[in-house]
């Protein structure tokens, strides 16, 4: 295919500043597709992550035009303004270089709000049946979709503000294990969802959902943790 | 900055002072039917208990829910943190709630 015009990309690459680069504008290419095309020939020392291009991995994702984004499914059609667009690293994350950001505190807060299987049987039990019609595993269903791309945690408003809140995701994921049959760490859950950084910061600005690329709801889920760990306040004393 | 403590605290004060506003309202346009005056407030609210538990417990859940809602802007907004922000949120509930109690005890028992 040949190209049809040229775009104008502005890439910023954190301390360095930004640079400007003129690329080809096909008719189909995406995000990812432009990024790579400047790597490829115009710049080989930028640097940025992906890998599977299909919108599974969850490691593309980057601020376009001002917003979060994945990458690698989001054509470049739609967020060139005068054919122009300028791409950055994911904001509330610290940048490693170019467009790759540390994603190390997302990890982490992962773990911090209990987002790991708390098993209470062996390999030598049976299967436990699960019914998936039951309202707790329609509401799990609803967010075990993430693929950890923190386009969500770069969207929020509260971790900004806030270093210690967790964050949309991994409460996301503290919610769906939370309505799980087969796991059983629910006080350990709710324990790691009401501290400093825990559910209770969120100020439901909703950034989180209108910017998954999955189409979750993790400002829903949040608000679920805020009712089971109020109902808990006053059944457990905390 | 907000543990599930000061949350509930502050969720509970709200319930409380929902109904307090409605009362409160709800006796200004009442008491302004025949003119407003100092005497009339005063003679509606001197050595009443029940007045006096009105608005201080008003005043108790202003003193909470401000200091917890104010906590959360000077954490998120003006970087405070640790001891400079528990010494701010204690600093903002005890400030209103002395102006409150002060205002209170004025037109009851003082």
């Amino acid at each position: 295919m040949t190209p049809t015009d040229t775009l104008t990309v502005t890439i910023e690459r954190g301390p360095a500043g930004a640079e400007t680069f003129a690329v080809p504008a096909y008719e189909n290419q995406t995000v990812l597709d432009v990024v790579s095309w400047i790597q490829q020939n115009a710049d080989p020392t930028l640097s940025y992550r992906f890998a599977c291009r299909v919108g599974m991995c969850g490691s593309c994702a980057m601020t376009v035009g001002g917003v979060p984004r994945w990458t690698c499914r989001t054509h470049i059609s739609k967020v060139v303004k005068d054919g122009a667009v300028t791409i950055g690293p994911l904001k509330n994350l610290p940048v490693i270089k170019d467009l790759a950001v540390d994603m190390d505190p997302f990890f982490d807060k992962w773990i911090a709000a209990e987002g790991v299987h708390h098993s209470g049987q062996t390999r030598h039990d049976p299967i436990a049946p699960i019914d998936a019609a039951t309202p707790a595993r329609v509401a799990a269903d609803a967010g075990i979709e993430c693929i950890n791309c923190a386009v969500c945690y770069a969207a929020c408003d509260t971790v900004t503000g806030n270093d210690a809140y967790l964050g949309p995701a991994a409460l996301q994921r503290a919610w769906t294990l939370l309505q799980d049959d087969k796991d059983t760490g629910r006080d350990d859950i709710l324990d790691a969802v009401s501290g400093a950084g825990g559910c209770h910061n969120c100020h439901a600005i909703g950034s989180c959902t209108a910017y998954c690329p999955n189409d979750l709801d993790p400002m829903s889920a949040i608000a679920g943790l805020k009712r089971e760990t109020a109902k808990s306040f006053f059944s457990r004393g905390r | 900055m907000l543990t599930l403590r000061l949350y509930m605290l502050q969720r509970i004060t709200a319930l409380l002072m929902a109904p307090f506003v409605l009362v409160h309202l709800g006796v200004m346009i009442y008491a302004v039917q025949d003119g407003l005056s100092a005497a009339e407030i005063l003679g509606r609210t001197q050595g009443s208990a029940l007045w006096f538990l009105f608005y201080g417990s008003f005043v108790v859940a202003v003193a909470i829910h401000g200091a917890i809602g104010l906590r959360v802007i000077a954490h998120e907004w003006g970087g405070l943190s640790g001891v400079a922000l528990a010494l701010f949120t204690w600093a903002t509930g005890a400030g209103l709630f002395a102006l409150g109690a002060r205002a209170v005890w004025a037109v009851t028992f003082a």
